[in-house]
C-alpha cells in the first residue's frame, strides 16, 4: 500500500477546511451581552461582557469564550458539559440551572443574560460557591442497613417493582439547585436544622428500598428538620434529572413521619400489632 | 489556601433576577381561592334555594335536617335549628382542602408571600414552617381524608337521585336534566380530587416498601399514584365545578334558569 502523496494530502485538507467553512457559514452567528457576577467572598456586581453566539450555544460555552477573549480571570466550576456531573449549577436570569444545558435560544435574545452564583451556599469568587456543607450532611443520615438475607448463599429476592419506586432518587447528580432554590436554605439559612430537598431524596431512597430496616422518622422529624418544608415543589420545578422530589420524596416521608409522630390511630394500631416499621 | 466564605446578601421582597411573569401564578391563585372563599360563605349563609326538586347543592349535602326527599332527619335539635345545614357540613371539605399538600404550597405562597415565588425574595426574615404550631396541624390531613370519602359517597348517592324525577303519578321515574349531569360532573371531578390525594396514595400502599405479593395495594397504590399525577389539575377542576354546582342548583331554584331535560 502507498502512502497518498503530498499533493492529494492537500487536496483533501483543503476540501475539510472548505466543507467546515460553508458549515460555520450556514451556521447563525449573533451578538449577546452576559451579565456576569463578578466578585469574591460575597462582594461583587454584575459586569456585562459582549460575545459572539452560535446557533446550539449553551450558556457555558459563551462563558468559556468570555473567558478565554476578555475575562481570563474568571472562576467558574464546570467538568462534563453534558448535565451529569452536576458542576456548573448557577443562577440563569434568576432562575437555577446547569450551565451547559442551557441553550442561548431558551432566553430572551433582546436582553442580556444574567448569570450569578447560587445563592444558598457561601460564596467563594465570581460563578463558584462553597457547596461542601451538602457533603457534611450527607454522613448524619442514618446509612443503608438492610435485613437479613433471604437466601442461605447471602443474597436478597427483590421485587423490579420495588426496586423501581426507588430508583427515580438515584438519578440525582448532586447539582444541588433543588438546595439552592429551597427558600428555607436561601432566603432563612436553615442550613443547622434542615437538610434540604437533596439529602430528603437521599433519606426517600433509602427509607422507601425494599431492603432496609432502618427507621429515619424521628430523625427526619427532629435533627433533619422535614417540617420545615412547606411543599413549595420549587425544588421539582429546577430539578434537571425531572425527579418529582416533592410528590414522590418529600410528601411520602412527610406522611411516614406523621404516622409515627402525629397520627393516634396509626400509634394505636402499632400498639396493638407491636410493630415498629412496616415492611 | 482556606478563605472566608460568606453567602451573598439576602434579597428584599420580590427582589429576583427572574425576567418571566413570576407573580401571575401566586396572583391567580389568590384571585380564585378568595373568590371562591367568597361565595362559598355566601352560599352557606343563604340557608335557601340550595335544593330544586332531585337536585340538592353539593354545599348542602348531606344535609343532616330538613324534608324529604333530600333530608336525613326531618327535625333540627332546637339548638340546630337557626344554623344553616351548610355551616354543618362545610367545615369538613373545607378542612379537607385546607390541609392539602397541594394546596398548602399554592396558598403559602399567594396568601403568605413564603416564598412569593420560586427563588423570588420574601418579606420576612422569621421562618418556622411546619414545625410547631400552627402549621404542625397539617398534619391532621388524612383525618379530613376520611370524612371526604365518606362525603365522595353521599355526593355520588346525590348524582344518583338527579336522574330520578318525580312524574305525575307522584311515583319516580329514570330520566336525564342538565342539572343531572352537572352534579354527575361534580361527583367525578371530586372523586378524580380525593381519590387522588397524597394521604391516600400513602394509606393505600406507600407506607410499605414491598407491596410484591399483595396484588390488591399494588392496584391501588398504582391507582391512587396516577390520579396524584394531576392532583393539582383535579384540585382546580373540581373547586371550580363544585362552585358552579351550586350556582345551578341556586339558579334554578331561585328561576332564573330553566333545567332543560334531555330524556
Amino acid at each position: 500500500m502507498t502512502a497518498p502523496s503530498s499533493t492529494t494530502t492537500s487536496h483533501a485538507v483543503d476540501a475539510y477546511t472548505a466543507a467546515q467553512q460553508a458549515q460555520d457559514a450556514a451556521v447563525g452567528h449573533s451578538s449577546r451581552t452576559f451579565r456576569v457576577w463578578r466578585g469574591a467572598n460575597g462582594e461583587g456586581d454584575f459586569r456585562d461582557y459582549t460575545t459572539e453566539a452560535m446557533d446550539g450555544m449553551v450558556v457555558l460555552d459563551a462563558l468559556h469564550q468570555i473567558q478565554a477573549e476578555q475575562a481570563p480571570d474568571l472562576a467558574l466550576r464546570w467538568n462534563c458539559k453534558a448535565g451529569k456531573c452536576g458542576s456548573c449549577s448557577a443562577e440563569i436570569n434568576g432562575k437555577p440551572k446547569l450551565m451547559c444545558m442551557t441553550r442561548l435560544d431558551e432566553l430572551p435574545a433582546d436582553e442580556p443574560v444574567s448569570v450569578e452564583p447560587m445563592r444558598t451556599f457561601p460564596h467563594v469568587r465570581d460563578l463558584v460557591t462553597d457547596v461542601s456543607w451538602n457533603f457534611r450532611v450527607k454522613p448524619n443520615i442514618t446509612r443503608f442497613t438492610p435485613r437479613a438475607p433471604d437466601a442461605p448463599d447471602g443474597t436478597w429476592r427483590v421485587d423490579q417493582r420495588d426496586v423501581d419506586r426507588v430508583q427515580e432518587f438515584r438519578k440525582c447528580i448532586e447539582c444541588f439547585l433543588c438546595q439552592d432554590v429551597c427558600h428555607v436554605l436561601r432566603d432563612h439559612h436553615k442550613h443547622d436544622e434542615f437538610i434540604g430537598p437533596r439529602f430528603l431524596v437521599y433519606a426517600a431512597a433509602l427509607e422507601m428500598h425494599p431492603l432496609d430496616v432502618a427507621d429515619r422518622t424521628t430523625q427526619l422529624k427532629e435533627a433533619h428538620g422535614i417540617g420545615y418544608c412547606n411543599i413549595t415543589k420549587c425544588c421539582t420545578k429546577v430539578c434537571p434529572e425531572g425527579i418529582t422530589i416533592t410528590d414522590n420524596a418529600i410528601i411520602p416521608l412527610k406522611e411516614r413521619v406523621a404516622d409515627q409522630h402525629f397520627d393516634p390511630l396509626r400509634a394505636l394500631v402499632r400498639l396493638v400489632r407491636g410493630k415498629k416499621k412496616p415492611g | 489556601m482556606t478563605q472566608p466564605v460568606v453567602q451573598l446578601r439576602r434579597r428584599g421582597f420580590g427582589e429576583t433576577m427572574r425576567r418571566d411573569a413570576w407573580w401571575l401564578p401566586p396572583l391567580g391563585v389568590f384571585v380564585v381561592l378568595s373568590s371562591f372563599l367568597a361565595y362559598a360563605t355566601w352560599a352557606a349563609f343563604q340557608n335557601a334555594n340550595y335544593e330544586y326538586g332531585n337536585y340538592l347543592s353539593p354545599f348542602y349535602s348531606p344535609l343532616l335536617f330538613g324534608p324529604p326527599p333530600h333530608g336525613w332527619f326531618a327535625r333540627a335539635p332546637r339548638w340546630l335549628a337557626s344554623i344553616s345545614p351548610a355551616l354543618l357540613i362545610l367545615p369538613f371539605p373545607a378542612g379537607f382542602r385546607f390541609t392539602c399538600y397541594y394546596y398548602r404550597g399554592a396558598y403559602y405562597k399567594a396568601f403568605w408571600a413564603d416564598p412569593p415565588s420560586c427563588s423570588v425574595g420574601e418579606p420576612r426574615k422569621g421562618y418556622l414552617g411546619e414545625r410547631t404550631l400552627p402549621l404542625v396541624l397539617q398534619n391532621v390531613h388524612r383525618y379530613f381524608l376520611y370524612f371526604a370519602l365518606l362525603f365522595l359517597l353521599v355526593l355520588a348517592h346525590d348524582a344518583w337521585e338527579g336522574y330520578h324525577f318525580a312524574d305525575a303519578a307522584g311515583g319516580m321515574r329514570f330520566g336525564i336534566g342538565v342539572g343531572s349531569l352537572v352534579l354527575t360532573t361534580n361527583v367525578v371531578l371530586l372523586g378524580g380530587y380525593t381519590l387522588g390525594c397524597h394521604s391516600l396514595r400513602h394509606l393505600v400502599g406507600g407506607y410499605l416498601d414491598r407491596l410484591a405479593g399483595r396484588p390488591a395495594r399494588r392496584t391501588a397504590y398504582d391507582c391512587v399514584s396516577c390520579l396524584n399525577r394531576g392532583h393539582m389539575n383535579w384540585a382546580w377542576a373540581s373547586l371550580f365545578w363544585v362552585a358552579f354546582t351550586d350556582v345551578y342548583v341556586r339558579m334554578c331554584a331561585m328561576g332564573v334558569w330553566h333545567d332543560w331535560r334531555i330524556l
